[in-house]
């Protein structure tokens, strides 16, 4: 059976254990984890977290009921086929030789990215996109050579009704 | 009012109606033995904190009540995963309290610390690790409550020694709020009438039920289910008790071990009811062909359980006793349909697969079958009695031999399969129900796992009695090397045994032994008269086999019949 992309956002009890909990539960049953990302919400002690997993659809279920039935698990939403916004941020660290320089603020222009460190041989760029503009952005910069990068995997919101 | 930690653990557990804990004595946990022994609850100290966490789950199979146990921090707390693994697989409701390092020490490698939530966490139902004592009300009463509602399960309890000393102000009211945690008990009534539907189109309906019919008290409702649609009935080996082994619709069990007319009915139904089962690989062999020509209907509390293992036409959410009293009423209601017109050639077919090939066994009068031991126990103890089991050839010939007619009356770990369960299961069995003859079906192999606990049983005058398969084997891993690996027997010959009856006579029981088929009745007429504990060692065939078997992840209608 096919393997797809999903997204699953929850929000959970922010106590000592409960990332260890959902972590645990992916290794356990041999789900995978693409990314992850948590933080508490403005809610005092509820925080969200956003899993990137490729899973296929009987396991995509059995993940969802498996992340409901822990405790500590407040609700669980898969945002992949609903009306979501997603992004991700990405520090890109580039080598900027002279001739590449120019280049690379082009770019930068273009996808609409900062530079937030600069030095002789090097740029720090800081992106936010979804996954298809981060991907463009890191083919575009490959050949320049991409010396290091951070991600801090995707973070996903439903849209509210207009 | 000010109370330690120590006196409000013991007031929950009083509030919660707690008689009897299982537990062993250590450091982390001598403050709160120090009041637990001011209490009017009973302690029976166990000998290994694994028989004190198998006891209580055999106390709160016994009895329906959860199982308590108590032990101190490191080895304590560590011995006691197995049990609450096994507990974990069967959904055993359980508060198991484990005493904890000083909180100022937690993380510093500590003397007798070990993170024992985080070992426990794939394998409790939730636990808990209380940081301070005005946590521990509320804590402990959502543990009771976790363990009790939904689909049961172990809650493990972690209390640092500072925390049981350090006082605080008693909240008598302090409510249980979890707003993560609402289990749904109320099936969907539209899934309902859609069962009801398929029901009376059926030509070829099955019943099959699990664990979760023990586990919701469902079995009046189970059984009048099945009587007024006439549909035979099947379950797991965790079932088994939930329909009367008595009743003409009963098939046996299925699975691996399962009897030859209820695989048979699995591979030919055209409509599966399945309630409060799990389907595990040893009951449905190969998924992709089990029960490949039904409908399934799923009912079940848990939704993780539905569509885990097999595809289902109709799935149904909600608590076993709740979902099929709701059916019962709806065939009531119907007053038109005659719901066993329909399939009286089916129930023709199972009946000719019942005399087609029977559970049976030659019985010489030169050496004893297993098999004639249980069902001569059937016999002598009327089938009333409530029996736990070890982990392998005798679980298999107890749940084949001794026909169940009530539920609470097997207690067997079918999940995790726990060799070393039913000695302690049986001792707390016997404290849940005094007056009830509780004996455990053993192999000469598991009995020795936890055996040290006959001095549990002597010590608290919880006389249960043992019956020992003694085959010189570890038994059903022998019979899978003589059928699948060309008879090599991989060390599975355990030639070197102790006495039993002299171990039972050091332990301050009786110790029985039968080496020939005439002496079994005599011996189990003697063990089953004596007040006291008794193990009662029968030298049995060495080479016996449980049949019928379905070879692991073949279809289930493929079966090894001798």
């Amino acid at each position: 059976m096919k393997e797809d992309k999903h997204v699953i956002t929850m929000l959970v009890d922010n106590e000592p254990g409960v990332l260890a909990r959902v972590v645990g539960l992916f290794g356990g049953r041999g789900f995978n984890i693409e990314s992850l990302c948590v933080a508490e919400t403005v809610t005092h002690g509820v925080s969200r977290i956003t899993i990137v997993t490729k899973a296929n659809p009987p396991v995509v279920e059995q993940i969802e009921k498996q992340l409901n039935k822990l405790i500590n698990v407040i609700k669980v939403r898969d945002l992949t086929h609903e009306d979501a916004v997603q992004r991700e941020m990405v520090l890109i660290c580039v080598k900027a030789s002279p001739e590449f320089r120019a280049e690379i603020l082009r770019i930068v222009d273009i996808f609409r990215c900062k530079v937030v460190d600069v030095g002789l041989e090097h740029f720090i760029i800081e992106v936010t996109g979804d996954e298809g503009k981060l991907t463009a952005l890191l083919n575009l910069l490959k050949p320049m050579g991409i010396k290091k990068i951070a991600r801090t995997g995707a973070i996903a919101l439903m849209r509210e009704p207009k | 009012m000010e109370m330690t930690g120590a006196q409000i653990l013991m007031a929950v557990l009083k509030e919660q109606g707690v008689e009897t804990i299982f537990g062993f004595p250590g450091g982390a946990v001598i403050d709160i033995y120090d009041e637990l022994v001011k209490t009017d609850i009973r302690h029976i100290l166990v000998r290994h904190e694994q028989g004190a966490v198998h006891a209580a789950d055999g106390y709160a199979r016994a009895s329906g009540r959860p199982g308590v146990c108590l032990v101190t921090s490191g080895p304590g707390a560590t011995n006691t995963v197995t049990g609450i693994a096994t507990a974990y697989m069967d959904s055993i409701p359980m508060v198991v309290i484990t005493g904890q390092v000083p909180t100022h020490l937690i993380g510093n490698d500590a003397f007798q610390e070990v993170d024992i939530t985080g070992i426990t966490r794939p394998c409790t139902k939730h636990n808990y690790l209380v940081k301070s004592v005005d946590d521990l009300a509320r804590v402990m009463r959502e543990a009771f409550y976790i363990a009790n509602t939904g689909r049961p399960g172990p809650v493990l309890v972690d209390i640092p020694k500072d925390v049981a000393n350090a006082r605080t102000r008693w909240d008598k009211n302090a409510q249980v709020r979890i707003k993560s945690y609402q289990p749904n008990y109320k099936p969907n009534m539209k899934q309902l009438k859609k069962v009801i539907g398929l029901l009376k189109k059926a030509k070829r309906p099955l019943i099959f039920g699990g664990g979760g019919l023990i586990l919701s008290n469902a079995s009046e409702a189970f059984t009048e289910f099945a009587r007024q649609t006439r549909t035979p009935v099947t379950t797991s080996l965790m079932g088994l008790g939930a329909f009367p082994g008595s009743d003409p619709l009963w098939l046996g069990m299925i699975g691996m071990h399962g009897t030859y007319r209820a695989n048979m009915s699995a591979g030919n139904c055209d409509l599966m009811i399945a309630i409060g089962v799990r389907f595990d690989d040893r009951v449905t062999g190969k998924t992709d062909t089990f029960a490949g020509k039904a409908k399934i209907v799923h009912i079940d509390i848990d939704p993780t359980s539905i569509r885990k293992n097999v595809q289902v036409a109709v799935p149904v959410v909600g608590d076993c006793r709740e979902s099929l009293e709701r059916l019962n009423a709806l065939i009531a209601e119907d007053t038109i349909s005659d719901f066993a017109e329909n399939h009286n050639e089916w129930l023709d077919q199972v009946e000719e697969w019942k005399n087609q090939f029977r559970l049976a066994y030659d019985q010489d009068t030169e050496t004893i079958k297993p098999q004639f031991v249980i069902e001569k126990l059937f016999e002598l103890t009327k089938g009333r009695a409530i029996i736990t089991t070890e982990v392998g050839q005798n679980q298999m010939w107890a749940a084949q031999f001794y026909h169940f007619d009530g539920p609470r009356q097997f207690l067997t770990s079918g999940g995790l399969g726990t060799m070393g369960f039913g000695l302690p299961a049986a001792i707390g069995a016997k404290a849940a129900c005094p007056d009830r003859e509780v004996v455990d079906i053993a192999g000469d192999g598991s009995i020795q796992m936890n055996i040290q606990e006959m001095a549990t049983a002597v010590q608290s005058c919880l006389p249960v009695k043992i019956v020992i398969l003694n085959n010189g084997y570890l038994g059903m891993v022998r019979q899978w090397q003589e059928l699948f690996y060309d008879r090599r027997y991989a060390c599975t010959l355990m030639d070197h045994q102790p006495d039993f009856v002299k171990l039972a006579e050091a332990y301050g029981a009786l110790g029985l032994r039968a080496t020939r088929p005439d002496e079994v009745e005599a011996v189990l007429k003697e063990g089953l008269a004596s007040e006291g504990t008794v193990i009662m060692d029968f030298v049995v065939e060495k080479e016996e086999s449980v049949y019928p078997m379905v070879p692991a992840g073949a279809n289930i209608t493929e079966m090894l019949l001798v």
